[in-house]
């Protein structure tokens, strides 16, 4: 069965390489990127299912990474895990698509379980492009359309 | 940012910090002398500009009111000589008249008769009055006959000055002499010509002075003052309260001839003060005198200048106890003013510290969260180690998530304490200070902020930098401000933000394509693959499609549906769809 790729941007060196050994034990498939650029690069190389993003990082700041990756690859989920948030934050990352908005420390079963839930999320997505793939290739696009339009930003 | 750039900006605040500092250490001593010469300028001011007007207001009354007082005075003291004066004249005149009548009327020979001469003496006492005595003498100079109290007939005046000056004259008033009474006396004598050759005879008649004086008496002067006539030798035929007996001398110098009544300031030969008026009596040696105390004459003005001085008194007494009291109450109510202000400073300063020590403590806690998080998972990663497997984790790896616990754990310590550090330090302290590691220790606060929002913190501190006297705390909290308005007048994100669809050529424009995404396509080609499968399946009617009532249709190929390779067919036919969804263009780029 094909692993769950989970891309781990935060520029806590520390931070990152502790959360990828502990989702390594958990089975899930980690790569690490340590501020936004890598980030953007990474993901092209390793396509990760989720990805879990620090907000306050040194250049790139996490929403706008948030955004370029949306705009990018609308079927990846990412969830925000920042020691930094606001509520403004908050609304702007969930604003843009962000599956879940974590504020660190925060539990690694919690993160572990939304970290799952996206990646079902994902799937749902895949389905229903696959859906809305097979509708449009026999022409019915305003059923293909509607079914992209479930399927959210 | 280098700090360069706002070594400029914090010189003005640093230094208000010190002043600060040093005037809150002198605060006590120069306030009392700042509110003191504060006062002191209100009430002279204040004082002036009252107390001015109500002076110059003052001293034009005085010398107008002493200068109409003193008219009134100088035509008080005229109109008593004119008066006198005239009344003089009257006297003499008439008396010269009426011996000029009787030398007329009556005869020589007549008036040699003793009994005939009494008759008319009579006649003229009863008529006119004011005469002593009356005689007659012949051109020799001896008195033929005589009516009086004294013994005079027979008496030769071929020595007499009055009988010569008759002689001449034909009338004549003459001055104050004791003759043969040997009593103080001034006469009428009118000359009267016989018809012979040579030959006349004198009519010659005594005043009672008592006339005079009882007309003096009539003037009711004050007791100070005097009346009296005198010759140009300073003695007259009236007695005065002050020159004593008739033929005393006057205690003034005999005035310069007027014709009209005058009034002069004099000197008595005490040196006292006199108010002189005198008049020239017409067709006689004398003059009419009379003589006051200024404080007689003046006690109108004197009461009146009592009165403005008064009430000059009593309006600078009562305007000064208004300044003083108003000056006094303003000068406390600015005290107060601004104790309540430095108290509102104070507590501005206060709320100011505790709004820094906010947004610090709001950066600390965030700060504090990333150690946190790395604890919380070193600490979760060795639990997992030691629960998910069977043996203990191997000695090195124990002890690299112990340290990174340490390290956490110490820079929350310094976190922390740096904050504690900038908090305690509420109540001003003046200490010696090192502005570099000052800096240092605001910019730490700081630094974390600076990163994120990608601007460069330079620190140039001059080894020569003098160490300072001031509050550390304030000029942290300078600094501090400093720095936060330095901060957010960066645009965020600094020059690494750069709007979408920059141009390459523009500003930062390859730096904005090197972050840029470098092959878009909207899918990973591992998604592609899936829902190429997925769609295989959905053909064979093994996919979802079945369970939403679109089996027939989706087990056929459309008719429109253009053949080719199933990988691209899909990708175009997602990509349309997902452009449709967004309201876009769809653009295809090839390969």
């Amino acid at each position: 069965m094909k692993k769950l790729k989970v891309l781990l941007v935060d520029d806590e060196q520390e931070f990152v390489e502790t959360l990828a050994d502990r989702l390594a034990i958990r089975d899930l498939q980690t790569s690490t990127a340590n501020n936004g650029q890598e980030a953007l690069s990474a993901v092209e190389q390793c396509e990760p299912d989720v990805i879990v993003l620090d907000l306050k990082m040194p250049g790139l700041h996490g929403i706008d990474v948030l955004k370029r990756l949306k705009d990018a690859y609308p079927n990846v989920e990412v969830i925000i895990l920042t020691g930094h948030g606001s509520q403004k934050d908050e609304e702007a990352a969930r604003g843009l698509g962000a599956f879940d908005y974590l504020k660190k420390p925060a539990d690694f079963e919690t993160l572990v379980t939304q970290i799952q839930r996206a990646f079902q999320r994902r799937l749902q997505k895949l389905e229903r492009m696959a859906m809305a793939a097979a509708f449009a290739e026999a022409g019915e696009f305003e059923t293909a359309r509607k079914i992209m339009e479930e399927n959210g930003p | 940012m280098g700090l360069r750039t706002w070594h400029s900006m914090d010189a003005r605040s640093f230094n208000k910090a010190t002043a600060v500092s040093g005037v809150r250490n002198g605060i006590g001593k120069d306030l009392r002398s700042r509110y003191r010469r504060l006062w002191t300028y209100s009430v002279l001011f204040t004082a002036f500009v009252s107390l001015t007007p109500l002076g110059i207001m003052t001293l034009v009354n005085y010398a107008q009111y002493r200068k109409a007082m003193a008219a009134e005075t100088d035509h008080l003291i005229s109109r008593i000589a004119s008066n006198s004066q005239r009344f003089m004249d009257g006297f003499l005149e008439e008396r010269r008249a009426a011996l000029s009548y009787v030398a007329s009327r009556e005869s020589y020979e007549d008036l040699c008769d003793q009994e005939k001469l009494n008759r008319v003496f009579r006649d003229m006492k009863q008529s006119f009055g004011g005469l002593v005595d009356l005689g007659v003498i012949d051109s020799d100079a001896i008195q033929r006959s005589y009516v009086g109290p004294y013994e005079l007939e027979g008496r030769n005046y071929k020595d007499q000055d009055w009988f010569h000056e008759v002689c001449i004259r034909g009338a004549y008033v003459s001055d104050v002499f004791p003759g043969f009474r040997n009593v103080p006396h001034f006469v009428i004598a009118v000359r009267r010509d016989t018809g012979t050759e040579g030959s006349l005879y004198v009519i010659r008649a005594s005043i009672d002075t008592e006339v005079l004086r009882r007309h003096v008496a009539s003037l009711d002067l004050p007791p100070g003052s005097d009346a009296f006539l005198i010759n140009h030798k300073g003695i007259g035929p009236t007695p005065s309260r002050q020159r004593g007996a008739i033929l005393d001398r006057c205690p003034i110098a005999t005035p310069p001839f007027s014709a009209q009544p005058q009034v002069l300031e004099v000197t008595t030969t005490e040196g006292e003060p006199r108010i002189l008026g005198y008049a020239y009596i017409q067709q006689s040696p004398f003059v009419f005198v009379v003589l006051m105390r200024p404080e007689d004459v003046m006690h109108g003005w004197l009461r009146l200048r009592n009165e403005i001085l008064w009430l000059f008194g009593v309006s600078v007494v009562l305007i000064m106890a208004v300044i003083l009291g108003s000056s006094t109450f303003l000068v406390n109510r600015i005290r107060e003013a601004d104790r309540r202000r430095d108290e509102a400073l104070h507590s501005i300063e206060y709320t100011d510290k505790m709004a820094s020590i906010g947004r610090m403590a709001a950066g600390v806690a965030h700060e504090i969260n990333n150690p946190l998080a790395i604890i919380s998972e070193n600490a979760g990663l060795l639990k997992d180690l030691i629960s998910m497997r069977q043996q203990p984790p191997d000695r090195d790896r124990t002890l690299k998530i112990a340290e990174a616990v340490l390290r956490s754990v110490e820079r929350c310590s310094t976190i922390t304490h740096r904050l504690l550090g900038f908090a305690k330090r509420m109540e001003p302290l003046t200490e010696r200070i090192s502005l570099g590691p000052l800096l240092e220790e605001v910019l730490s606060f700081q630094r974390k902020e600076a990163e994120c929002r990608n601007i460069a913190i330079g620190l140039s501190v001059p080894p020569d930098l003098p160490i300072i006297e001031s509050d550390r705390g304030q000029l942290q909290q300078v600094f501090l401000n400093i720095l936060s308005n330095a901060f957010a007048a960066v645009p965020r994100r600094g020059a690494h933000r750069h709007p979408p669809g920059a141009g390459k050529a523009g500003h930062g424009g390859r730096h904005h394509q090197r972050q840029r995404l470098r092959n878009p396509r909207r899918v990973y080609r591992a998604d592609l693959r899936a829902v190429l499968q997925h769609q295989r399946r959905l053909r064979h009617g093994t996919g979802p499609l079945h369970h939403l009532g679109h089996r027939g249709e989706a087990g056929r190929p459309h008719r429109r549906a253009k053949r080719g390779r199933p990988g691209r067919r899909v990708y175009r036919a997602l990509a349309r769809s997902q452009a449709n969804l967004n309201h876009g263009t769809l653009e295809h780029t090839p390969g």
